[in-house]
């Protein structure tokens, strides 16, 4: 009953008219930037986080703003995989499999309304996922000691990459480079500088928001000059025309198990360590074709079950990820990394103490994504054919305006050529590692959780007077300390197949989740 | 194969530097356990492992963009830098002009797009962040 009466309390804060009109402006930016090739969820919601924190917002008006453009970009990155068999995002890819086959055959607006009613029923019931999973969470999260901690925040790294990550050395490698960065500036604990070699602007440490900014909003700007032209075929006024936008209820009711199956698949696959939404869609779609389709007769023909399925996959799995960030203060994905970093703009630590210290904050934020939810559907249903249009503004005209609202944002918020230049290096570094396939998202949350994760490990070591055993003296670590070798060692053998079956089905999108 | 063993070897000569650079933080007066170096030390340790791995085991060639892709970058960053020197000369506006010009240019536009674009971009821009949001933005010798 306490969930149903914060819950209420989170509407009270969140319906104000000045929240509503920041959820619906969200849901608007979140679904353009969804739509448009090359901004997903990270980099969009990177982008503005500079300037949700310079416009004064409070903090539960930033959060309502920023998760609903996350939401919404969730929900955006469909429409280009209907329309032209390029994902918006990549969590999107599994949609262009049946989607763009149904847009060939004229059933484009078919296709888009079911897939938008598909991320409606996948985002809503994540959210009453996350309503009641994250207090169970937060419960067994209090028994958690300095020690403990650290070993959570090592098997968030150790589990980052993912099932279908082919090269633990280079997740290692790029959460070592982040935490390393973190160390720059003033230790916390004694004072003393530490790497910044006199210079003055490094003595609070490197923002994080520069490299998040640079790592994934700049680096794409370099992505696009690499390809020049390359990604610009296939733009043409012929292919926007949807015709009718309405779901009809035959086809709804066909897919309705589809999307219930899907639903509970990804939102598992959030809430677990290292999965996200890519692998939320990805096995939505691979369950519902063993399921429904054995001999693979329809699926990948334009089938309406395979646009519905990894659609409500993603946006239940993009719920799930919030499980684990608010309850755990660990996100297991970039695009929850990013919103862990918006919260940590706006001074909230999240962990279980946010929900006993700031319950508004919690439940403000889990009713603003049932609004969220409520407007997106009746944005993406009648007005998608908005956001076709988008998808007609050339690139070269798109990326140049995205990187000046980089520029701007981190100008704003720091208001010298040293950070800007920073920046800049960052993109740089960001481009190269991409080419290496070092994996952007370890380094974020390294720079987001090595300070923290210092702070635990010192504290268990101040407890224990140095004996390194404490690290393992309890069920609790134990069992965080298992999930974290499986985790780590599992991708070693399964990788390679995992992402070559995802690679079959798709060409990797713009940015990995 | 190459381009990783040269990734390894950066970072080697990186995690090398980081475990010099942590052993010349100052004694502080008061210390816990393993004290403000002890950390990064396990954090170079880390880097130096998986970098030792990449030398050994490297993964398959990337595909590197042409020369002059790859000098199309290389200008795009110089403009980014010279962009983030000159903006508190220049003012917001017209550093923003040249810059997003030449970025919509190199990007596939036609010279007057980008100039149409760069211009737009600019003020557009400006109107919504300084004049309606009331960000400050950098300020050029005629006020904006």
């Amino acid at each position: 009953m306490d969930t149903f009466v914060s819950l209420y309390e989170g509407f009270a804060v969140a319906l104000t008219w000045q929240n509503l009109l920041l959820a619906l402006l969200g849901c608007f930016l979140g679904t353009m930037m969804g739509a448009l090739p090359g901004l997903g969820p990270a980099n969009g919601v990177a982008i503005l986080i500079p300037l949700a924190f310079t416009f004064g917002l409070s903090a539960i008006a930033a959060l309502i703003l920023l998760t609903s453009v996350y939401y919404g970009a969730m929900y955006g990155g469909r429409i280009s995989s209907i329309l032209l068999n390029i994902p918006g995002d990549e969590p999107a890819m599994m949609t262009c499999l049946d989607g763009y086959p149904m847009a060939q055959a004229g059933r484009a607006g078919e296709a888009l309304a079911l897939s938008g009613v598909a991320s409606f029923v996948g985002a809503f019931f994540a959210t009453w996922g996350l309503v009641f999973l994250a207090p169970l969470l937060v419960q067994i999260a209090l028994l958690f000691g300095p020690g403990e901690y650290f070993v959570l925040y090592t098997l968030a790294f150790a589990t980052l990459g993912g099932i279908a990550a082919t090269n633990q050395a280079k997740s290692a490698f790029a959460a070592a480079l982040g935490i390393g960065i973190a160390m720059i500036g003033v230790d916390t604990q004694t004072g003393v500088q530490r790497f910044t070699f006199g210079e003055v602007h490094l003595y609070d440490g490197i923002d994080f928001l520069i490299a998040i900014v640079g790592l994934f909003a700049l680096s794409e700007v370099f992505v696009f000059l690499e390809h020049r032209g390359g990604r610009e075929e296939g733009k043409d006024e012929a292919k926007m025309k949807i015709g009718r936008v309405t779901p009809s209820w035959k086809v709804l009711r066909y897919c309705t198990p589809a999307m219930i199956r899907s639903t509970v698949l990804g939102f598992l696959a959030g809430v677990l360590p290292g999965a996200g939404a890519s692998l939320g869609s990805f096995l939505a779609y691979s369950v519902e074709k063993q399921v429904s389709d054995p001999r693979s007769e329809t699926f990948g023909k334009g089938d309406p079950r395979g646009v519905a399925a990894p659609e409500a996959g993603n946006n239940a799995a993009s719920g799930g990820a919030l499980v684990p960030m608010l309850a755990l203060g660990v996100p297991g994905s970039g695009t929850t990394a990013v919103l862990l970093a918006v919260l940590l703009t706006l001074n909230i630590q999240p962990g279980p103490l946010l929900f006993q210290n700031n319950p508004d904050v919690v439940w403000g934020l889990i009713a603003a994504l049932f609004i969220a939810n409520f407007m997106l559907l009746a944005l993406n249903i009648p007005m998608v054919g908005i956001f076709t249009r988008v998808l007609l503004v050339p690139t070269h005209i798109l990326m140049p305006i995205v990187a000046m609202i980089a520029f701007i944002g981190i100008y704003s918020i720091t208001g010298s050529t040293f950070e800007l230049t920073m920046m800049v290096l960052f993109g740089a570094l960001g481009w190269v590692l991409r080419k290496l396939d070092v994996p952007l998202v370890p380094i974020i949350l390294g720079i987001l959780l090595g300070n923290e994760m210092e702070v635990n490990l010192r504290r268990a070591m101040t407890i224990s007077n140095g004996e390194w055993t404490t690290l393992f003296d309890s069920w609790l670590a134990i069992v965080l300390w298992t999930i974290a070798i499986v985790g780590f060692v599992l991708p070693i053998f399964l990788g390679k197949r995992v992402k070559k079956r995802m690679k079959e089905a798709e060409e990797e999108g713009p940015l990995s989740d | 194969m190459m381009s990783d063993r040269v990734l390894g070897g950066v970072g080697l000569a990186l995690a090398v530097f980081y475990a010099w650079a942590a052993t010349i933080i100052p004694e502080p007066f008061s210390s816990d356990a393993i004290g403000p170096d002890g950390f990064p030390m396990i954090i170079a340790a880390i880097l130096g492992v998986s970098s030792i791995y990449f030398v050994l085991k490297p993964d398959p060639e990337p595909q590197w963009p042409s020369l002059n892709r790859l000098a199309e970058i290389g200008f795009a960053l110089l403009v980014m830098f010279a962009y983030a020197q000159v903006l508190p000369v220049l003012g917001f506006v017209f550093a923003t002009v040249i810059i997003t010009a030449y970025l919509t240019w190199r990007l596939g536009a036609r010279p007057l797009t980008a100039i149409f674009n760069g211009v737009g971009t600019s003020v557009g821009l400006f109107v919504l962040f300084e004049l309606i949001f009331g960000l400050s933005l950098a300020d050029g010798p005629l006020g904006f």
